[in-house]
């Protein structure tokens, strides 16, 4: 069989990084080549450098045996490779053909041929299973069908080897299951794909074989056939992983949060979270499952004081905390690990110590009356920094500078070290390493078991069920059922998560 | 070790270097600036040498050009904390004018109408009056913003042209001093004047209050709490949301501070230098202090040597305009480039092959979008 792609000894080092150390990796005409590896593996790199978005230091790039420089995207696009970038590159007030055409745009008589687009496109369609109406406004498409026009675009531009970056990070499982679908009819015509993820059970479903890197090295290309789950996580991590979480029954205690018909707009004024009810017992961990976007975001912002709430109720810890301010809430004793990291967690150009005091600073020991004692803080920020793990070489190195377990470690060092009965965990591990994920669950059911009522916020089918002890589905800013976590599966909570409830799916 | 600890060693073990990069492009901004002004000579017939060795004897050569750099150094130095101040806290302060008018108002108003005061109770009450105006006019924009979401760059720029005309109309009309022929308010009393430092020569105590303040505005933002919150504002208003900081009230507030600041550069101007306020005053300082507080990097102690360096073009531009007969506008070119390198460092990094750390972490937004 003929190779679509080879990279032979590709090294590319950034300063004080080696990201890829002689990677040498064979794409095969007609396959779904699975690239596996942690934050921070090299894969990413490795996709750039095909792409051209880097230029390798050292090694060489093959496409069809023959050797070749890809300086720029474009060089790559015209070599017929097409990459499908976790964030799509989109233009929501564009129609699905517009889209397709940017950039490359066919005329007619002088204008847009926007008819021979659509021709195109649905002849893509019934080719590879890849059913997009042309004429939709992109805004208008739900996430997974978005994936599918990025698919349509990288094909019209005559790709015949598809990088896709992560992506079923959005999708709910129905949809993967389509993607992966789509994904073997392109590869039983021809097409070569290469499918970076970091979730293992992915892998299986649709690889044919896969690569492992770490640390900038491949570590090995097997089979599914041939590795287990276990082997491939000890191959990303280089040492055994616990894969599941142990943990006992819950000890029930009081209700520490109840949230009565609550309801918040989002940015765009709409009704995010529309009359949601829900109660956090001390000792347990409720799981809100849903696809992203169906008003978890607001959901957590109102509970924890950053988003007005337009209507209900929120009691934490007895009191009415509804209309309080963050501090209030933070000081009532909720400790909030929030959804993205970078934006609210931390300030990345703050040193790790200031991090670490972010909503303690003004009481002691941090602070007597206005000054700051820079030495609690320092000492503190060294105690925590080595119970929690956090890998860094000095406890003053700038938070932009972690890699991102590292900084979600930080966040849940900062917010566990403090004395707290509530924690709201809002996608916790989201983009994390499997060790890094490991390491955070631990942390959870601890505090989980230490007494804590825990309300676990995530898009991760897999944290949820592995987690919680019961699990409440957000479908269009409502919450469709609440169901233990014995009784939950992953088809049950996947048509919930789509809307569809038991009864009306008979 | 792995890959990723071994580069943040890597980098510990740089961050001097990284420090001496930093300095390097606002220096080599000045040189660059510097010698294109020469080129700018050359082409217009003049002498360069005689151009820039009356520029450095003018700003240096003598105890007079020392004094007098330094004299025109202290509102540049109050004047540009109040920016730099700003910018810590995510505000982009171009009201700095109208603050410094509203402090100099003040101030000579306490200065002349209040009498019988001993000096030592009389100067620094006129300091305090002249901040406090200062602060007012700055923390309205701040209100505005903090309330509203009104942005403070259109707000503050609106707020100097109620100062300065209102400056104007008062020392035309009600403050004018019935006994001089131009337009000016009284002089103010002995005893609320800025002391000398070094008689005969102009320069005041009014310096080292500018000095004292450099330390102050450091003390407050790394050393105490409020410092604290202003700073994580200003870096990520999301995370000090988050943290349980309030936003808008550290948007007052640090407008109301950086408002005292410029105000008191304005109080500095008339207690210690003008001693009247005339309605020919015209100030200019407030702009000068934006150049200023983006040459130093809004840090408060390269908030100092920037103001050197302008009072120096300043001060030396005089005795360069004799020697070599050339404008002295040229001083402007030369500010005007420092400032497009400042801005645009790409340009100084590309000249002398800087590179810039790949994920360089911004520590300073200059402004933010519209809103919130």
């Amino acid at each position: 069989m003929t190779l679509a792609l080879e990279t032979r000894g590709c090294s590319k080092a950034f300063p004080g990084v080696q990201a890829c150390d002689s990677i040498s990796f064979q794409l095969e005409k007609g396959e779904i080549h699975a690239v596996l590896g942690e934050n921070g593996a090299g894969k990413t790199t490795l996709m750039n450098i095909i792409y051209g978005l880097y230029d390798e230091d050292e090694g060489e790039v093959f496409l069809n045996g023959e050797e070749v420089d890809i300086r720029a995207p474009s060089d790559a696009i015209r070599r017929g490779i097409g990459m499908v970038h976790q964030h799509f590159m989109l233009i929501p007030v564009f129609t699905v053909a517009e889209n397709i055409m940017l950039g490359m745009e066919t005329t007619k008589n002088g204008l847009l041929d926007e008819q021979g687009a659509a021709k195109q496109i649905r002849e893509f369609s019934h080719q590879f299973g890849l059913d997009v109406d042309p004429n939709a406004y992109v805004k208008d498409l739900p996430v997974g069908i978005q994936q599918r026009v990025e698919i349509i675009k990288a094909l019209y531009r005559k790709a015949d080897i598809l990088i896709l970056d992560e992506p079923t990070a959005v999708l709910t499982p129905q949809e993967a299951k389509e993607l992966f679908e789509i994904m073997r009819s392109l590869a039983a015509q021809g097409k070569s794909i290469i499918f970076i993820t970091h979730k293992l059970k992915e892998v299986f479903a649709v690889a044919d074989r896969i690569t492992v890197l770490r640390n900038g090295r491949v570590v090995g290309t097997t089979t599914p056939g041939e590795a287990t789950e276990a082997k491939l996580a000890e191959m990303m991590v280089g040492r055994e992983v616990i894969l599941t979480v142990d943990k006992g029954p819950p000890e029930l205690g009081d209700v520490v949060l109840k949230v009565e018909d609550l309801v918040v707009l989002d940015d765009r004024r709409v009704q995010a979270v529309d009359g949601v009810s829900l109660q956090v017992r001390a000792g347990e961990i409720l799981g809100v499952a849903g696809v992203q976007g169906n008003g978890q975001t607001e959901l957590v912002e109102a509970i924890t004081g950053l988003r007005p709430v337009l209507s209900g109720e929120i009691e934490i810890l007895g009191h009415d905390t509804t209309h309080s301010t963050p501090r209030q809430i933070i000081e009532a004793g909720v400790a909030h690990v929030p959804e993205d990291r970078q934006k609210h967690g931390l300030v990345l150009s703050y040193p790790l110590v200031d991090n670490l005091v972010l909503s303690t600073y003004y009481r002691p020991p941090f602070a007597h009356g206005l000054l700051i004692d820079n030495e609690a803080v320092d000492e503190f920020g060294r105690e925590v920094i080595a119970e929690y793990d956090v890998r860094t070489p000095s406890e003053y190195v700038l938070a932009g500078k972690l890699s991102g377990g590292n900084q979600q470690k930080l966040i849940v060092a900062r917010e566990f070290s403090r004395p707290s009965e509530l924690v709201i965990a809002a996608q916790p591990t989201r983009g994390l390493d499997v060790g890094s994920i490991e390491f955070i669950h631990q942390r959870l059911v601890e505090k989980r078991d230490a007494g804590s009522g825990i309300l676990l916020v995530s898009v991760e089918l897999d944290e949820i069920m592995s987690l919680s002890d019961r699990i409440a589905v957000l479908y269009q800013g409502k919450i469709i059922d609440t169901l233990p976590a014995s009784e939950a599966t992953r088809e049950r909570l996947g048509l919930l998560m789509a809307g569809v409830h038991k009864e009306e799916n008979k | 070790m792995t890959a990723q600890s071994k580069e943040m060693t890597a980098e510990a073990t740089s961050s001097w270097l990284r420090t001496l990069v930093d300095l390097a492009v606002p220096v080599l901004a000045v040189l660059t600036a510097l010698a294109i002004g020469a080129l700018v000579i050359w082409a217009s017939g003049a002498d360069v040498v005689a151009a820039y060795k009356g520029l450095l004897e003018g700003a240096l050569g003598s105890m007079r050009g020392i004094t007098e750099t330094l004299v025109l150094a202290t509102p540049y130095t109050l004047a540009g904390l109040a920016v730099a101040l700003g910018f810590r806290c995510g505000l982009f302060n171009i009201g700095v004018e109208g603050q410094f008018y509203i402090g100099a108002l003040f101030s000579v108003y306490v200065g002349y109408a209040v009498k019988g005061l001993p000096m030592l109770v009389h100067v620094p009450l006129a300091l305090l009056v002249g901040a406090l105006g200062g602060a007012l006019w700055g923390a309205i924009p701040g209100f505005l913003k903090a309330r509203l979401g009104a942005h403070e760059v259109i707000n503050t720029i609106m707020m100097n042209y109620i100062a300065v005309k209102t400056v104007d109309y008062l020392v035309k009309n009600p403050m004018r001093d019935a006994t001089s022929t131009i337009p000016r308010t009284p002089f103010i009393e002995r005893s609320a004047t800025l002391p000398q430092l070094l008689a005969p020569y102009r320069l005041h105590l009014g310096f080292l209050i500018a000095v004292a303040a450099i330390f102050v505005v450091y003390w407050l933002l790394w050393k105490t709490t409020l410092g604290f919150e202003i700073r994580t504002v200003g870096a990520n208003p999301d995370a000090a949301q988050y943290a349980g900081m309030s936003v808008t009230r550290n948007f007052v507030l640090a407008m109301l501070l950086s408002g005292a600041l410029a105000g008191l550069a304005g109080t500095s101007e008339v207690l210690g230098t003008n001693r009247n306020l005339p309605a020919a005053f015209v100030s200019g300082y407030g702009f000068d202090s934006i150049a200023i507080a983006l040459l130093a990097k809004s840090h408060p102690f390269g908030i100092l040597p920037a103001a050197l360096l302008w009072a120096g073009l300043r001060q030396g531009a005089g005795l360069m305009q004799v020697r070599a007969a050339i404008s002295i506008d040229l001083i402007n070119i030369v500010q005007a480039l420092v400032i497009v390198f400042i801005a645009a460092d790409e340009i100084i990094r590309w000249i002398y092959r800087i590179r810039r750390p790949k994920e360089e972490i911004r520590e300073v937004v200059f402004t933010r979008g519209w809103g919130r």
